[in-house]
């Protein structure tokens, strides 16, 4: 067992972890907390994958914008003091059926299909060719994306206004 | 568990993805759900990720990945916007609370 | 004829009498109201006046040129321009014409002026007036319109005005009955004059001379000449529609119903319509077609023969009537057979002539009667007259001139014009034996009632009632001036149509440029000579029957009254029934025919369309059951299934999101395992 393949088994157990953390925590705020390990975890997956400039991505957006985001719309509608009762849930045993049999069809699909061989990881900076992609192959979805990202900003301060109430 | 075979980073999605799932399914916070709704788009971004490294070997997964990840950023501004509009108009953010719409 | 002369005073003898009306027809009522009715008769009679100086002006200008170019135009505008079909608004002086325009601004404004007198006491005095100017102006429309196009707006004009004249008193129903009885019979003749116009003009056409100015059709009438329709030579056909026109305005039979009724108008109206103008129309345009007659021989003899009946006729209902001035009507209707008869043998010089005279001596019995009429506080019954001529002693001298001329007394101008009428009837070409011996029979009825007029009025003892006796006066100066004048043309006007053996008629020589052979004759001296005598002593023993039975009462009438059972007078008196013919054949049966087509109508084709509308409705109505019910019933059948299962569905959408995912989870992982477990 490589120092590697211990290192990914380590970001996979943190994952995993974090995300049942997320799953099955009471509280709200452990489970937006835990939604942090999570994202890293999945960080660190991205760059055994090679994909460096994805995981920074990753980092960046996630944990620096949507978990910050996250952690405000819980700061804003839930007093502090009451933690104990913010994360009610409810049906878990169908829940649970359900997702352990549709996990268990998703397992044994990987595990029975024939996947291509192993491949050699290779650490080279992908950020260039990305770049290129963008610009080039991906450019129509790419300024559609800003448009969208426009449109959603401007629609988030339309629905945060205060005079949207009746 | 090795980081060289395709299959254990599908099994992880595959993990994570129901962790997701199940958070989805079970809270009645809808700021949960959106956790929930990351925890899934993290699953299909590694999916995408794995594949793109391991059988196309060009970039166009890595592609989606941020196209996923800034709708996802797109998804999570929209949608807590609309939790505190929910929040306002019913001072609770239950999602059933906003079941008003079936009568 | 070659190069007419170009004037430019013409247009205002028709335009001045049409100022005159527009001036009276439209201010008439304020200038009555403001400055009187002598304003208004100054209106009315300065421009016929000035007219018939403008028409004695053009006679001049004739008579000092050379017979040949004896041709005046005067050209105002092109006034239809389509195609081959050419017409100037152009008006001509000619013989012709100058001799029509003299009558009609002449006699015209000599009634004009007493009509100022008569109508003196109407309170629609600007309108009578307005429409006597329109009257004058359409007729000299009709004999100075250098075309067959504008004679017919001036025939229409004279029509039109004679309605307007003839109902002039429309408060009395009988009076507006009349002016529309005119107006519809003349209808009839118009509708003949134009499908003459318009064959002629069609016939020219063909041969490459389209055209309906009278000198152009005159000039290449021959090239028609052997043209035919429906197996009749085309000009037969022509001049028998243009005389079927004719008949209408100048009331022959069978068209003359209306002339008699015509009488409804005032006085003056029937002097000018009956005498001098209207009337006369139709001979006018007969000797302005001249050559297009001669070229028919069959329409001239149709003519002739129709002339011989209406003056026939005409004088025997004329040999019954009481009333003063159905007498003259009818009179007037006879004379007009006999210038018919002078066109019908070819003498159209004749006929001009006569229709001449006519006017004068018709026109004096006419405003006479009037004068009468009018001293007798409108009583026109003669057997309510009598014994008139000490009370009325111009009246009665100028009336019995004219009785002397229109019976045909040598010198008086009748006397030559019909007795030129009845020696072309004996002598020439066209003419013979029989239309001669009926037009004498004629002429002496027409000495016998027009003898029995003059003594049933002027002779005898007054047999009016005491109040009209005492109120009895001679008419003012304005009008017996005229009748005087009139009496006078009565003498002496007959002087320029001598006969042959007095040297001969300078009148025929003066139209010869306009009719060409004017029905010459080459019968000796003597026979000219006895046939004069023949007709003055016809016309004396109708006088002489007259004067016994009216003046020395002698002989009774009844006698007459009573001969072969009564059946010829109670025929006359009755005018041969000829309006209830026309009512029972021709009204009745037009209304008849109306009816049938009404009862058609109603029944047939308000059946067929009621029915169509029935069957459309049932049809509709099973059309609306069946979407009431089966349409309708899908339709709401289909929203009740929407409505029902939309209910049903309702429930699924519980607003509750997990539930949705539940779904939408176990869906897609079934989804999957299938594709996966079966498909792959």
């Amino acid at each position: 067992m490589s120092v590697s393949t211990a290192v990914f088994n380590l970001i996979a157990l943190l994952l995993v972890v974090s995300a049942a953390m997320v799953a099955f925590s009471r509280n709200i705020i452990y489970s937006a907390f835990s939604l942090l390990g999570t994202f890293m975890g999945v960080a660190g997956i991205y760059i055994f994958l090679g994909a460096d400039f994805v995981a920074a991505v990753q980092l960046l957006i996630y944990v620096g914008g949507i978990l910050v985001l996250i952690l405000f719309a819980v700061m804003l509608t839930h007093r502090i003091t009451d933690v104990t009762i913010t994360n009610r849930a409810a049906g878990r045993i169908p829940a649970l059926i359900v997702v352990v049999g549709l996990v268990y069809m998703l397992i044994q699909t990987v595990r029975t299909t024939p996947w291509a061989a192993a491949k050699q990881v290779t650490f080279a900076s992908t950020t260039a060719t990305i770049g290129d992609a963008f610009l080039y192959d991906y450019l129509l979805p790419f300024e559609l994306a800003s448009l969208v990202l426009l449109a959603a900003m401007i629609g988030a301060v339309v629905l945060s206004r205060k005079e949207i109430k009746e | 568990m090795s980081p060289n075979e395709l299959s254990s980073y599908l099994t992880i999605g595959a993990i994570l993805f129901g962790l997701g799932l199940f958070t989805v399914l079970t809270r009645r916070n809808a700021i949960s759900v959106l956790m929930g709704v990351e925890l899934i788009l993290n699953s299909a971004n590694i999916n995408y990720v794995a594949f793109s490294h391991f059988s196309s070997g060009n970039s166009a997964g890595q592609i989606y990945a941020i196209f996923v990840i800034m709708l996802a950023a797109a998804e999570a501004a929209v949608g807590l916007a609309i939790v505190l509009a929910i929040f306002k108009l019913f001072h609770t953010i239950d999602v059933e609370a906003a079941e008003t719409m079936k009568d | 004829m070659e190069n007419p002369i170009q004037t430019d005073f013409i247009r205002w003898i028709v335009f001045l009498p049409l100022l005159g009306a527009i001036v009276n027809g439209l201010l008439g009522a304020k200038i009555q109201k403001s400055l009187g009715k002598g304003a208004i008769g100054v209106i009315a009679c300065a421009p016929v006046i000035v007219a018939f100086i403008l028409a004695v002006n053009g006679f001049l200008t004739l008579k000092g040129l050379p017979p040949e170019k004896r041709f005046l135009i005067d050209n105002l505008y092109r006034w239809i321009d389509l195609g081959s079909l050419k017409v100037d608004m152009a008006f001509l002086i000619d013989p012709l014409s100058s001799v029509m325009i003299l009558v009609v601004t002449g006699i015209g404004g000599l009634i004009h002026i007493y009509a100022t007198g008569y109508m003196h006491d109407d309170k629609a005095f600007w309108r009578f007036f307005a429409y006597l100017n329109l009257f004058t102006a359409a007729m000299l429309t009709l004999v100075l319109g250098d075309s067959l196009l504008l004679l017919f707006v001036g025939w229409e004009g004279v029509g039109l005005c004679s309605y307007a004249l003839i109902g002039f008193w429309y408060h009395d129903h009988a009076n507006a009955r009349a002016g529309n009885k005119a107006f519809i019979v003349n209808r009839v003749g118009d509708f003949g004059f134009v499908l003459g116009m318009f064959l002629l003009f069609w016939s020219l056409d063909a041969q490459g001379h389209a055209s309906l100015t009278f000198r152009e059709m005159v000039k290449w009438a021959p090239s028609i000449q052997n043209m035919s329709l429906w197996g009749w030579p085309v000009v037969t056909v022509a001049t028998m529609f243009l005389f079927v026109g004719a008949t209408g305005k100048s009331a022959q039979i069978p068209l003359f119903v209306w002339l008699p009724d015509a009488m409804a108008g005032p006085t003056p109206v029937s002097a000018l319509i009956h005498a001098a103008t209207m009337v006369t129309a139709g001979v006018y345009m007969t000797a302005r077609m001249n050559v297009f007659f001669s070229m028919a021989p069959a329409t001239l003899h149709l003519i002739a023969w129709v002339g011989v009946a209406t003056a026939v006729v005409a004088a025997t209902i004329a040999l019954t009537q009481n009333d003063i001035k159905k007498v003259l009507a009818y009179s007037t209707v006879s004379q007009l057979g006999y210038m018919f008869i002078g066109v019908g043998v070819g003498g159209y010089a004749a006929a001009v002539f006569h229709l001449m005279t006519h006017a004068f001596f018709k026109a004096c019995l006419f405003l006479g009667s009037g004068s009468v009429i009018h001293a007798m506080h409108h009583e026109q019954d003669m057997r309510k007259m009598g014994g008139l001529k000490q009370w009325m002693p111009i009246t009665f001298a100028t009336f019995f001139i004219s009785v002397l001329a229109i019976a045909g007394f040598p010198p008086f101008a009748g006397f030559f014009s019909k007795d030129e009428i009845l020696w072309l009837a004996f002598t020439s070409d066209h003419g013979n034996k029989a239309v001669w011996f009926f037009a004498l029979c004629g002429a002496g009825m027409t000495a016998f009632y027009m003898f029995r007029q003059l003594f049933m009025t002027f002779y005898g003892k007054c047999r009016a009632d005491h109040h009209t006796q005492e109120h009895l006066h001679e008419s003012p100066a304005v009008m017996t001036m005229p009748l005087v004048v009139l009496a006078i043309g009565a003498v002496f006007v007959g002087l320029i149509g001598l006969p042959g053996v007095l040297g001969g008629s300078q009148f025929a020589h003066w139209l010869e440029p306009v009719i060409a052979g004017h029905g010459e004759s080459h019968a000796s001296h003597a026979l000219e000579w006895g046939l004069m005598a023949v007709s003055v002593s016809v016309a004396s023993f109708g006088v002489f029957v007259a004067y016994l039975m009216y003046r020395k009462e002698s002989l009774s009438p009844d006698t007459f009254v009573n001969l072969a059972g009564g059946v010829p007078y109670r025929l006359f008196n009755a005018k041969w029934y000829l309006d209830e013919i026309y009512q029972a054949v021709l009204v009745e049966g037009t209304l008849k025919l109306a009816r049938f087509w009404s009862a058609f109508d109603a029944y047939i084709v308000d059946g067929i369309v009621n029915g169509v509308a029935a069957v459309v409705r049932f049809v509709s109505w099973l059309n609306g059951l069946f979407d009431t019910y089966i349409i309708d019933g899908l339709v709401n059948a289909l929203a009740n299934v929407t409505y029902w299962a939309g209910n049903r569905f309702r429930r699924l959408q519980t607003g509750n999101i997990n539930g949705y995912l539940y779904g939408i989870i176990i869906a897609m992982a079934a989804a999957v395992y299938v594709k996966i477990r079966y498909w792959t």
